[in-house]
């Protein structure tokens, strides 16, 4: 075997990549753009699915990809700064390296969703991995139904990705509706949690397919508020999350119940995960 | 022209009620708008109606010492607002400010708890709809409590 194929083989090798740009987000959020440092093309991936990014002489730590995967001269991520390697991570500055292995894990099941409505919900960090599927929907509008982007963030300083918030508004088709946990004085949009969206959507539940990436007491929330709208836990579908460390589902560490969340997700339906969402112990 | 009536009949709070009820309701109803920037209710003023929200968005708010007020929640079409009205000693809990201009239904409360007492059907059919309103809403407020956007969480 050469070293060319080890390296486009071996899920353990990171790839060579250099970071292209670092938009700044929110006061802690920053999105990195990273190509291949090789001139290799950029790797392919399918949205919800994530890449485990070195930071050299930091860590590594799994991310979610937040870019289109129309444009595969690039991945881009959105990183929260919570912890050293995190901060490490949106701390490089352009043309610096990182590692890059993967993508991992299955990803959103966006074929199903075509013929049909499109609900995306989202919770703080966690409109990151559902960039995609909005990028896939509106970049093919003649093959899903209406979309509808519901999202719930702590404040409005924590929003991401405004510019882009307020340009789906324009789309066709398209309902987006934005809420705060706090809202100041001066903010003129929803305040409450993400589930007391559901009433203003427009949409029909029982052509829906609905998409929800958050904190896991969020989504738990959502699922069954869903339901009770009409969603059939089938169509009802969740991005977990647990320490992912092999991303290859031999190590362990994102063990949930009898599932490995790198390998057998993270995008798991709502009929799968139910049982295990209400376990205190997991 | 839609009637009173037919307003309150299609508003979802009131949906599956039967005719008799809504038509006992719509002596008490008028129809009600707020500027943008006004305030609706104020804490500790009496409470003596509430209102059916058609369109337009109002923000709840809560008011500490040394504090900017805060805002709670916003209600929108579709959507009711209050309920001190329906509970001693009859007097707001917050306060309530258009945040875009407000049209809506109030009805009024001292009418509204007279045709109840005399009606305990219609009462019934009242409290069911906003203890499920409550319900809703504190549920609401204790998933907001866990603030779980927080970093750490």
């Amino acid at each position: 075997m050469t070293m060319a194929t080890a390296a486009t083989t071996d899920p353990m090798l990171p790839q060579p990549y250099s970071v292209r740009q670092v938009v700044k987000e929110t006061p802690d959020t920053f999105t990195l753009t990273l190509e291949p440092s090789n001139g290799a093309g950029g790797s392919r991936f399918q949205p919800g699915q994530f890449s485990m990014l070195w930071v050299f002489g930091v860590g590594e730590l799994p991310i979610s990809i937040s870019g289109d995967h129309a444009e595969r001269d690039r991945l881009v991520y959105t990183v929260r700064s919570v912890g050293q390697a995190t901060q490490a991570l949106v701390s490089c500055a352009v043309g610096e390296a990182v590692g890059v292995r993967g993508p991992f894990g299955i990803g959103w099941p966006i074929e199903q969703a075509q013929g049909r409505d499109v609900l995306v919900i989202a919770g703080g960090i966690g409109l990151a991995p559902l960039r995609p599927v909005i990028y896939e929907v509106l970049h093919n509008r003649e093959k899903y139904g209406r979309l509808v982007i519901l999202y719930g963030a702590r404040s409005p300083r924590d929003l991401l990705y405004r510019k882009e918030l307020a340009a789906w508004v324009r789309q066709r088709e398209t309902q987006v509706l934005v809420t705060v946990d706090y809202g100041g004085l001066s903010w003129r949009g929803h305040v409450g949690v993400v589930a007391t969206l559901f009433k203003y959507a427009r949409l029909q539940p029982a052509r829906s397919l609905a998409f929800a990436c958050g904190p896991e007491v969020m989504m738990r929330f959502v699922a069954r508020d869903l339901e009770t709208h009409g969603l059939d836990r089938k169509n009802i579908y969740l991005s977990m999350e647990r320490n992912m460390k092999c991303a290859v589902g031999f190590c362990g560490h994102c063990q949930y119940g009898p599932h490995f969340i790198c390998k057998d997700g993270p995008i798991f339906s709502y009929d799968r995960m139910r049982p295990l969402l209400e376990k205190y112990e997991l | 022209m839609e009637t009173l009536e037919r307003i309150i009949a299609e508003h979802p709070f009131f949906a599956g009620l039967e005719s008799p009820y809504t038509n006992l309701l719509t002596g008490c109803a008028s129809n009600v708008r707020f500027d943008a920037g006004t305030y609706i209710f104020k804490e500790g003023e009496e409470a003596n109606e509430f209102y059916l929200i058609r369109a337009g968005k109002v923000a709840l708010e809560i008011f500490a010492p040394q504090r900017k007020p805060i805002m709670l929640a916003t209600l929108g079409e579709g959507e009711i607002l209050g309920w001190s009205w329906l509970l001693p000693p009859y007097q707001w809990r917050f306060h309530a400010h258009a945040v875009e201009p407000m049209r809506g239904i109030a009805l009024d409360g001292k009418c509204l708890r007279m045709k109840c007492e005399q009606n305990h059907d219609l009462g019934y059919e009242m409290l069911k709809r906003f203890a499920k309103i409550m319900e809703q809403r504190l549920e609401a407020t204790r998933f907001q409590l866990l603030d779980v956007y927080a970093v750490g969480r």
